[in-house]
Formats: structure tokens, sequence, C-alpha cells
């Protein structure tokens, strides 16, 4: 793990983290390609850095522009016998279901 | 009469009224236009003979009340088309026939409109250049092996090599404006929450919007009328009294107050673009507005911002691409290896490093140091443009920082790509309108554009003040149809 200071770290992401995101990130990696990543990541983080000149302690997130409400609507089904078209696009179907690998032994 | 495809929209649309054209005179045009031009690589997939089957239907009966009559139209492919592929430039999409539309395109259609085919993008809307498509670069009509600008480039090179009368991009950062910018022509990124993101690919939710894309601001201002609509099917699309903005579009911005913040004149701007941006402030003094200097004193944190707030949205966004219920699917000895290398091998580079950024900063130690971080900080960049409209109207800037660049240039170096989107970001990540116009031209030729930003909701004063600097302006673009053998 890196152990970082709040306001002033100067990290680099080595290989073993870039395994462990690529993993949570269910996207497959090798050796050439994780070298590569650990890279351009290691720029894109030194220029993300930046903000940690700024003092944040007493603002509050924003997590909408819109500053507005949901609005709320009646909880009717206004779709429906979408089966087909839902399963339409799928690489492989049987039945009305998706076929997946097998994961139960 | 002006041979068809060098027509704007509004004089299309006009002489459909009038009779002296047809859809499918007009249709035809564009198509063959189109089919010269296949080495600009603007187009993913062509529905052309569908396209003047339309026409001829349309013809056979037209309805002339219809804002957009019989008008053939090609569209970005980040737009579900409903029975007809749409990839978003991605090689996991490749297959992806949607059995619905988006209401976007869906309001263009009910307005008499028809689809010539989907545009080429950046992959999942993630570039600047249009070179991170599974379908190769784009090229820009302006000049060979110049990019046309992203993500919505092919957007902007078919609108500038007139291959559509007029076309629809979505911005997130810029997707609009920039290549709007890089090919002189007009995009419109309009509030965040005008026009419904139903049915369209998901990039980044609270920053995605759709947009036209013009070769005038009439033209422009009318696409935005039919597009913008309060859609049930947006939980944040919001319902607002939307204006006739062609009917209310005016030259008239005496007395307004145009903002101009020193921050925006960054290190290393080329001289070209200061002149640019000083000539600009000289054609709105000229109409009789007020320019005032102003600060937006966070906007240097804007790009580490949105490179935090985007490929977080992205990474929960592209979770969906597993290879079960749609897209491209590679073979796995089990279910979390089908994961594994349907992503690897269906998602491009710059998708994957997105990807994966996201997931880093919202990961289990790392959220607070980065995702909080950057949405405490999108808050002070919302604040700043508050704090700005207490004292302006709409707020003048270049679009970029420079001209389009050559294909290639850029694309071993993430963040110097990313620093092009630097004008356009701070605008996304407030939600706010923003149009960008040809203004002028660099030593090369190149076209080079001025940005307006607007208050929330403000669209039609930001179109007014673009129609006005439009007219000083007189903008010609310098297209010689070197691709046509």
């Amino acid at each position: 793990m890196i152990v970082c200071d709040i306001f002033n770290y100067h990290m680099s992401i080595d290989l073993k983290t870039i395994k462990h995101i690529s993993k949570l990130s269910r996207i497959s990696v090798d050796e050439k390609k994780a070298e590569k990543l650990a890279g351009d990541l290691n720029s894109i983080f030194e220029f993300i850095e930046k903000l940690n000149e700024l003092k944040t302690d007493n603002v509050q997130p924003l997590t909408s522009v819109a500053e507005t409400t949901l609005k709320l609507r009646d909880d009717q089904v206004k779709s429906k016998n979408l089966r087909e078209q839902i399963i339409k696009n799928s690489p492989q179907e049987n039945e009305d279901y998706f076929v997946v690998p097998k994961v139960i032994e | 009469m002006l041979d068809i495809t060098k027509q704007s929209l509004s004089e299309l649309i006009k002489n459909i009224k009038n009779k002296k054209l047809s859809s499918t005179e007009v249709t035809k045009a564009f198509v063959e236009r189109s089919e010269k031009s296949k080495e600009l690589n603007a187009y993913v997939t062509e529905d052309f003979s569908a396209a003047i089957d339309k026409a001829k239907k349309f013809d056979e009966n037209p309805n002339l009340d219809l804002k957009l009559p019989g008008i053939p139209m090609a569209v970005k492919d980040l737009f579900c088309t409903k029975n007809v592929k749409t990839t978003a430039g991605s090689k996991i999409l490749n297959n992806f026939i949607p059995t619905y539309e988006s209401t976007v395109t869906q309001n263009i259609w009910n307005e008499g409109a028809i689809l010539l085919g989907k545009l080429n993008c950046d992959e999942f809307a993630m570039g600047s250049s249009n070179e991170t498509s599974f379908f190769g670069c784009v090229q820009n009509p302006i000049d060979k092996d110049l990019v046309p600008g992203g993500s919505s480039g092919g957007s902007s090179s078919a609108v500038a090599a007139q291959l559509t009368p007029i076309t629809i991009g979505t911005d997130t950062g810029g997707s609009i404006r920039q290549p709007a910018s890089f090919t002189g022509i007009v995009g419109l990124k309009p509030t965040y929450g005008s026009c419904s993101r139903y049915g369209i690919v998901a990039f980044a939710s609270s920053l995605d919007q759709a947009g036209p894309m013009a070769q005038n601001v009439r033209d422009c201002a009318l696409l935005h009328e039919v597009i913008s609509s309060y859609d049930e099917k947006d939980s944040t699309s919001i319902d607002f009294k939307r204006n006739n903005y062609v009917r209310e579009l005016t030259n008239n911005i005496k007395g307004k107050k145009i903002g101009i913040p020193k921050e925006y004149r960054v290190d290393a701007m080329p001289k070209e673009i200061e002149d640019l941006w000083k000539k600009g402030i000289d054609y709105v003094k000229d109409c009789g507005a007020e320019i005032i200097d102003i600060s937006l004193p966070h906007t240097n944190y804007a790009l580490p911002t949105y490179y935090i707030v985007a490929p977080a949205e992205a990474s929960s966004n592209l979770a969906r691409y597993d290879g079960v219920k749609y897209g491209f699917r590679a073979d796995g000895e089990n279910l979390i290896d089908m994961y594994e290398k349907t992503r690897s091998e269906g998602f491009g580079a710059e998708v994957q490093r997105r990807i994966m950024i996201g997931t880093y900063v919202l990961s289990s130690g790392y959220y607070d140091a980065y995702y909080l971080k950057a949405q405490k900080v999108r808050k002070l960049i919302k604040n700043d443009f508050d704090e700005a409209y207490k004292k302006v109207d709409a707020i003048l800037t270049p679009s970029t920082p420079s001209s389009a660049f050559k294909i290639g240039e850029k694309t071993n170096d993430p963040v110097s790509m990313y620093l092009n989107d630097i004008f356009t970001v701070p605008v996304n990540l407030a939600g706010l309108p923003g149009i960008s116009i040809p203004a002028g031209h660099d030593a090369k030729g190149y076209p080079l554009g001025l940005q307006i930003i607007g208050k929330a909701f403000d669209e039609q004063n930001i179109l007014n003040i673009a129609y006005a600097m439009e007219e000083k302006i007189n903008f010609k673009n310098k297209i010689t149809d070197w691709w046509i053998k």
C-alpha cells in the first residue's frame, strides 16, 4: 500500500498497484501493458496533484450542478413486454436467458 | 441557386418550403458528396439508401410546417438510433443495434429530418482528436493529416466538409466546442439539463450534454430549439420554459456586459490566439457591449478536477460492458476470465486508462483524497462563475489554446492532449452553456475559435452575442475539397 501525507504527497503508482486496479476494473493487463499504464498514470497523477495546493476543509462538495431536487413521479409501469428487445443484442442467449460461462461446479 | 451542399441549413429549409428543392434532391446531393468523401473517414455507418427512401416518402406528402422538413442529417455515433448500429467508436459496441431511440434524435426526426448515417468519434467520447476511435482517425477537411478535434471529430469534419447540412455532437469537457473551433464551424454546448441524455451512450453523467454543430449561428439556434426539451426519461432533465431561439435571435447586444477572465491568459498561448481574443473584444465593443475585467481564480484547477471526476464517472458507467448483455464478448475459461478478456480486448488504450484512473480515485483509501477533493474544487470553480455573473452577462474567451494539430502529434503524451481542453472544461464542471464560433485563421491558415460562456439556461443571450459577432467577423472557411479525386 502507498502511504501518503494528504497535503504533500509525491506518490508513484507501482506495478503492484496497477495489478490491483486492473483486478478491480476487470481488465486484464500483461507485464508490458502494466508498465505502460504505470508510466501514463504517474504523469496524469502528477498533474492531478496540483489540487493539493488548495485548502478545501470548509468547502461543501458539489454533487450536482443543477441544484434542484429530483422530480417525483407515479410508480407506474410504462414499458412492458421488452424481453425480446432486451435479449436481442446479447452475445449468447438460450430460451430468454443470457448465457455465461459455467459458474457452479 | 448555389450548389445544394453549399447551402446552409436555413437556405435549404427555405428552398424546400418554397418547393424549389425536394427532400429527395437535397438528400441525394449530400449522399453523393458523402460517397465521394470516404477518405475523410467521417462516417462509421452509412444509411444512405434508407435516407433516400425516407426522402421520397417525405416528398409524396410533405409536411412543410415542420422545423426540419425533409432535411438529411448525420449524427454522432454516440446517439442510440433504433435499428441502426451504434458503436460509440468502440470495438466493444461494434455489433450493437439499439432497439430504442435517443430523445434528442427522436426530437430531430419528429421535426421532419432524415438520418443519413452515424459519424465517427473518439471511443466513448474520450479524446480530443478523434484518434482513439476503433474505426480510425478522421481527416480535418481544412488540411490533410490534421485532426478534426474530438471527441465529435466525425461531426465537425462532416459539417465543415458539407457532407451533412448540420449535426449534433456531445460535449463532456469540450467535445463540441474544440472540434468546432478546429474546423471553422459553430458548436454549442447547452446548459446541463437542457437536452435529454436518454439514449446517449454515457461517459461522465454529471458533465455530458448533447448540442448542435452548424455552419452558422442561426442554424445552430434552430437545431438547439429542436433538441432542447424536458424529458422524464432523464432524471437530470430540467423542466424550464425554453425560448423560441430562432425567432428571438437578435444582433442587438447593446449594453450587454461581457467579462474577460484574466486567468485565461495562459502561459505559452500563441500570440495569434491572444490577438484573436483582442479582436473579439473589439467586435463586441463595436456592437455596443461593455467589456469588464473579471477573475475566475480557480481556472487552473479545472483540468485536474475534470481528470478525477470524468474518469470516476466513466469507470462506473462503463462497468456495464461485461460481454453478457450486449456488445463484444471474448472467450474465457470462467466468468471472471471472460469479463477481464472482454474488457481488455474490447476497450482501446485511452478508455482503459480512464477506467483505471477512475477506479483508482474511487477505491478504498483514496476516495477522500481524490474524488471528494475534486468535488470540493468543482464547487469552488462553480462559485467563481456565480461571482462573475453578478457583474457580467456573459464571458468571452478563446475556444482552444492552439489551432488543430497533426494526426499523431500528441498521442504519446496524454497530459498534453488533455491540455487542449483547458478553456472548455470549466464550463462543463459548472454546468453552463458555451458556444464556439469561428473567428479567424492562424499563420498556417487553420481556423481559430472564440468561446462565449453564458449563465445557466441563458443560451439565447450567448446565441445573440455569437450572432452579432459573426456578422462583424465575416469568417470564410478555407476548404479546397483536396480529398475529392
